[in-house]
C-alpha cells in the first residue's frame, strides 16, 4: 500500500542535513497506523510527502503501487483527490457551505469517487447527498446539524464533518493530521473508534498522525517518526 | 457546475464587498448609458429642431448666426428683409409655400414671433411633424395669440386669458404696450424645440405693437387682416415643390440685387453648428469612458484584495481535489458574475434615471429623450463592459492558478 525507500526531503537544495530522511516504511493495506513523534520531528513533511503535496528530494515515494516521484503536478493532484482522504489538523471546512455541501465537495473533483457512490446507489440525483448523510449519522452528527452553516457547529462537529469529507467515495488512504488534538480524552477515544469503523467499512488504509502517545494503544500497529529516522 | 455553485455561495458569504463592487459597476454602467442617451438625443433633437423647409431667407450675415436666430431664437440680426422682396422671392416658380417670421419681442422673457397662418400648416419639426393644437384653434383675429406647450405652462395661462406683449426682448422691457392685449385661443402640444418657448401672433400685430397703424384703425378695418402690410420681416421659411429648385432660388437669392440677402438650408447648417459642439459630444463621451475605467479598476483592486483574503479559501479547495484551473474557472466565473449583475443593476438604474429626469430634460433643455428598450448600440457598449470585467478578472485567476497547494496545506486556523 504504502511503500518508502531511501526517502529524503530537504525545504531547500542547500541545506545541509535533511529535514527527514527514512530508510525504509512499509504500510499494508488495511492496516491502522498510529504515527507518532514530538514537534518538530518531521511528522507534518512525511504526511505531506504521503500526500504527494511535496515531493521527495531523493528516494521512492510508492502509494498503490504507484511511484509518486515520477508523476507530474497535475497528475499528483488527480492521484490524490481520487485515492486519499485528508483530515486537516484544522479540518479546512469552507464556512460558507453546509456540512453537506463540505462533505460532497470531497468526491466533487474526483469522478472516481463520484463514480464509487453512484454504482453503489440505486438514486442517482441524490447519492452524494445519501452518502454524505450515511457518513455524518455514522460518525454521530445528528440531522438537526446537517444544513447548519459550518460556522455554526463546534470544533468536535466541524472535526467528524471534516472526517466524513475525507471518508466519502471510499478512498484507499485515510490521512488523519492531529484531528483529535482539540478534543478531551473520552471523545478522542470515540472519534478514533468510529474513524476506526468506518476505515473497515470502506476497507481504507489510515494512518493517523499525533504527538498524543496516550493514543496509541487503540491502534494495532504503531510507528515512532523518531526511531524511524534514527535507522539510516 | 459545482463551481458555479461554489462562485455563487462564496459571493453570498462575502455579500458586503461583492454589493459594492456590483454597486461601483451598476453605477458606471448607468452614467456611461445616460450620458450616451443624452448625447445621442441631444444630438437628434437638434437636428430635429426644424425639418421640411428647404430654405430660410434672413439678411446677409453668417449662416450659423442666421439659423440661430430664426431657429433657436438665439441672438438677432439687426437688419431684416423688406416685404417687397419677400413677395417678389416666394412669387417665384417652384415655391410650394412660405413662412413670413418677425421676431424680436417678447412676452415675460418668452420670444414673441409674428407670422401667417402658413405657420400652422407648413411648419415641420423632427420627422417632419407638424404643428399640433394641445388646446384651441390658430388665431383668427389680430388680437389674439396662440402659445408653445412650454410657456402655457411656465406662466400658467390657459385659453381665453388675456396677455401684454411688449416691444423688445428681456424681462424689464420699459415700454409695455398696455392698451393692446392678446386673447389666448390656442396652445400647442409639447415638441422639444424652441417652439415651445414662443408666442405666435399674426404678422400685422407685429406693426399694431410698434405703432405702425393706428390701433383702432387696425381694429376696425383690418381685423380679418392678419398679414398686414408689414414694411419688413425678420426672415423666411420656404418649401419648394422639387429640390432641384432649392439651388437655383438660393443662388438667385444670395445675388438679389436690390437687397443684401442670405439663403441657407436648415439641415446643412444644422450640421454645420452641430460640429462645432462636436468638441463637447466627444468631451462627454470621454467622460463615460473614464467613469467606466474607474469602476472596472475599482473592481480590480477589491478582486485581488480579496484575493489575499482567501487564500485560506482556495487552499481548501485545493486541498479537497480541485485543480489549478478549477481555481481559475472559479475567479473568473465570479468577476463575470460580478460584472454581469452589474450591469443587470446599472441598466435597471439606467431606466430609472431616463424615466424621471426625462421631463426635466424636455422642458429646461429641450432634449427629448425617448425610452425605448436597449438598442444594439447600447447592448453594445454593456458587451464592451463586460468582455472588460471578464478580462480584468483573469488577473486575480491567474494569481490565484498559481497558489501552491502547500500555501493552503500549511495555513493554519
Amino acid at each position: 500500500m504504502i511503500n518508502l525507500k531511501n526517502v529524503t526531503f530537504k525545504w531547500h537544495k542547500s541545506d545541509s542535513s535533511p529535514t527527514l530522511s527514512i530508510n525504509e516504511l512499509v504500510i499494508e493495506k488495511g492496516e491502522h497506523i498510529f504515527l507518532h513523534g514530538p514537534s518538530g520531528s518531521g511528522k507534518s513533511t512525511l504526511l505531506a510527502i504521503l500526500a504527494g503535496i511535496n515531493t521527495a528530494t531523493s528516494g521512492e515515494v510508492s502509494i498503490l503501487d504507484q511511484n509518486l516521484t515520477t508523476l507530474s503536478n497535475t497528475t499528483r493532484d488527480a492521484f490524490r483527490a481520487d485515492h486519499i482522504g485528508y483530515i486537516f489538523q484544522n479540518f479546512n471546512l469552507l464556512p460558507y457551505l453546509t456540512p453537506i455541501e463540505n462533505i460532497t465537495l470531497g468526491c466533487e473533483f474526483s469522478k472516481s469517487r463520484k463514480q464509487k457512490i453512484l454504482k453503489q446507489s440505486s438514486n442517482k440525483n441524490s447519492a452524494l447527498q445519501q452518502e454524505a448523510i450515511r457518513l455524518l449519522n455514522a460518525l454521530g452528527l445528528t440531522a438537526q446539524y446537517h444544513h447548519k452553516d459550518v460556522a455554526e457547529l463546534s470544533i468536535g462537529q466541524q472535526q467528524r464533518v471534516a472526517a466524513a469529507r475525507a471518508f466519502i467515495g471510499s478512498p484507499e488512504l485515510i490521512i488523519a493530521d492531529e484531528p483529535t488534538s482539540a478534543l478531551d480524552t473520552n471523545n478522542r477515544e470515540s472519534f478514533i473508534n468510529l474513524l476506526f469503523e468506518q476505515a473497515k467499512l470502506s476497507n481504507s488504509t489510515l494512518v493517523f498522525v499525533s504527538h498524543d502517545e496516550t493514543l496509541k494503544p487503540l491502534f494495532n500497529r504503531s510507528i515512532d517518526l523518531i526511531s524511524l529516522q534514527e535507522q539510516v | 457546475m459545482i463551481l458555479a455553485k461554489l462562485a455563487y455561495k462564496s459571493l453570498l458569504n462575502r455579500r458586503a464587498s461583492v454589493l459594492l463592487t456590483l454597486f461601483t459597476i451598476a453605477i458606471s454602467v448607468m452614467l456611461l448609458l445616460s450620458i450616451e442617451r443624452v448625447r445621442i438625443d441631444a444630438k437628434s433633437s437638434f437636428s430635429n429642431t426644424i425639418s421640411g423647409t428647404d430654405l430660410i431667407v434672413g439678411a446677409r450675415t453668417g449662416d450659423i448666426q442666421l439659423l440661430l436666430s430664426s431657429v433657436f431664437r438665439i441672438g438677432h440680426t439687426n437688419n431684416g428683409v423688406s416685404w417687397k422682396s419677400y413677395e417678389y422671392i416666394t412669387s417665384q416658380r417652384g415655391v410650394k409655400w412660405s413662412i413670413p417670421i418677425s421676431l424680436g419681442d417678447s412676452h415675460k422673457g418668452q420670444a414673441v414671433l409674428g407670422t401667417t397662418l402658413d405657420y400652422f400648416s407648413h411648419y415641420r419639426f423632427a420627422k417632419k411633424q407638424s404643428l399640433t393644437f394641445n388646446k384651441g384653434h390658430p388665431f383668427a383675429a389680430i388680437n389674439e395669440v396662440v402659445l408653445g406647450s412650454e410657456v402655457a405652462n411656465k406662466l400658467g395661462y390657459k385659453l381665453n386669458d388675456s396677455i401684454v406683449i411688449s416691444h423688445g426682448m428681456g424681462n424689464t422691457s420699459f415700454h409695455h404696450h398696455d392698451d393692446n392685449p392678446f386673447k389666448i385661443v390656442g396652445i400647442l402640444n409639447p415638441t422639444g424645440t424652441p417652439v415651445d418657448k414662443t408666442l405666435h401672433i399674426p404678422l400685422a400685430a407685429i406693426d399694431l405693437i410698434h405703432g405702425g397703424s393706428s390701433p383702432a384703425h387696425a381694429e376696425h378695418e383690418k381685423h380679418n387682416d392678419l398679414t398686414g402690410h408689414p414694411k419688413q420681416i425678420t426672415a423666411f421659411l420656404m418649401g419648394f415643390n422639387s429640390p432641384l429648385y432649392t439651388l437655383q432660388i438660393r443662388r438667385n437669392i444670395n445675388q438679389y440685387k436690390p437687397e443684401a440677402l442670405l439663403g441657407i438650408m436648415p439641415t446643412v447648417t444644422l450640421k454645420e453648428l452641430w460640429e462645432m459642439l462636436a468638441i463637447v459630444e466627444k468631451i462627454l463621451l470621454l467622460f463615460s469612458a473614464v467613469v467606466v475605467l474607474v469602476s472596472l479598476l475599482g473592481m480590480l483592486t477589491t478582486l485581488l484584495a480579496n484575493l489575499s483574503q482567501r487564500r485560506r479559501e482556495l487552499a481548501i479547495l485545493r486541498s479537497v481535489g480541485a485543480r489549478p484551473w478549477h481555481l481559475f474557472t472559479l475567479i473568473s466565473i465570479e468577476s463575470l458574475l460580478t460584472t454581469l449583475l452589474g450591469c443587470l443593476v446599472g441598466s435597471a438604474l439606467y431606466y430609472l434615471v431616463i424615466f424621471s429626469a426625462s421631463g426635466y430634460l424636455q422642458s429646461h433643455a429641450g432634449i427629448s429623450v425617448n425610452i425605448t428598450m436597449l438598442s444594439y448600440y447600447e447592448l453594445g457598449l454593456i458587451g464592451v463592459i463586460m468582455a472588460a470585467g471578464f478580462i480584468i478578472g483573469l488577473i486575480p485567476a491567474t494569481r490565484a492558478y498559481f497558489y501552491s497547494l502547500s500555501d493552503g496545506m500549511s495555513i493554519k486556523a
